[in-house]
């Protein structure tokens, strides 16, 4: 299975998001923000970092970037999707995902290994996992706190679209608590943890978040 | 020009932090602080003010978290 992982200017978790497809035993395909070319790659990962230097907002350039109108145009498809933290935030810029990522309260930047509750197994990034289980990822961001109108929270909630809970304490004031959601039909997930920094006891704090990477090749999550 | 603003209901900490720096400037009777973001554009004739919404709400503004208000000078 080919994986791409983008790079747009400022990201910073590209190579390790490829190293875990690496570990997952995929194969990455480095793809470029101004290309209109997915290289017919299986899957894409958004991964971290401060793209544009968060001007204006978090995400909010990549988000109109040339690549993402393929990302866009692939995941109306069914191609799974994954946005970790800056991604997270271009997903929901790109209006793949509802809601929006904010400032911290309290506007410190967390950086910690974040316990995560998985609430949902039911998506392509998480059918390894088991809903109710609990997973330790680094977690880096300032603008990490989750935030939608009360009907969206509704809507997710009782679609079982939130797919991660922050565990313990809610480290940036995140509605709900949610640390990742999914489209609707589970196929695009957004996240601000760093599962692919814990991909190996040697660079993480666990080996958790390898799952995330080897769930998508399965291919035998069922849409939500 | 476009004013954007954080919606009403949206937490501002950036805004409660100012309102605070306030307090230890000795400044006293200020209430709430919001911030927000001032675009300048400059347009020629032809640009409508339909199309600035639509620059504001698809890019200078995210209509999940913000609102905004065009003004022409």
């Amino acid at each position: 299975m080919r994986i791409g992982v983008i790079t747009f200017p400022g990201t910073l978790d590209d190579v390790d998001a490829a190293r875990a497809v690496r570990y997952a035993g995929a194969q990455p395909v480095a793809l470029w923000h101004a290309d209109h070319d997915l290289q017919g790659v299986d899957a894409v990962i958004v991964p971290g970092g401060f793209s544009y230097g968060d001007y204006l907002r978090a995400g909010a350039i990549a988000s109109i970037a040339p690549i993402m109108t393929e990302v866009v145009a692939a995941a109306g498809r069914g191609t799974p999707v994954l946005g970790i933290c800056n991604g997270f935030q271009i997903l929901c810029e790109a209006g793949l995902l509802p809601g929006a990522l904010t400032r911290n309260v309290g506007l410190h930047f967390v950086c910690r290994d974040q316990r995560l509750r998985v609430e949902s197994s039911a998506t392509a990034w998480t059918g390894d996992l088991t809903a109710g289980e609990e997973i330790l990822v680094p977690l880096k961001s300032g603008e990490g706190r989750f935030v939608a109108d009360a009907a969206t929270i509704d809507q997710l909630e009782g679609d079982g679209r939130v797919v991660f809970r922050y565990a313990g304490v809610n480290p940036n004031g995140a509605m709900s608590a949610i640390a990742g959601i999914s489209s609707a039909d589970g196929r695009v997930v957004g996240l601000m943890p760093h599962p692919e920094h814990a991909i190996d006891a040697l660079t993480g704090p666990s080996q958790d978040g390898l799952a995330l990477f080897t769930s998508v090749l399965q291919g035998a999550a069922s849409p939500v | 020009m476009v004013d954007v603003m954080p919606k009403p209901e949206i937490l501002d900490p950036q805004g409660q932090a100012v309102a605070g720096a306030l307090v230890r400037l000795g400044v006293a009777g200020v209430g709430d602080v919001r911030q927000g973001k001032h675009f300048e554009l400059e347009v020629d004739d032809s640009v409508d003010d339909e199309t600035l919404h639509r620059v504001a709400g698809s890019l200078l503004a995210n209509p999940v978290i913000e609102d905004w208000v065009v003004t022409r000078a």
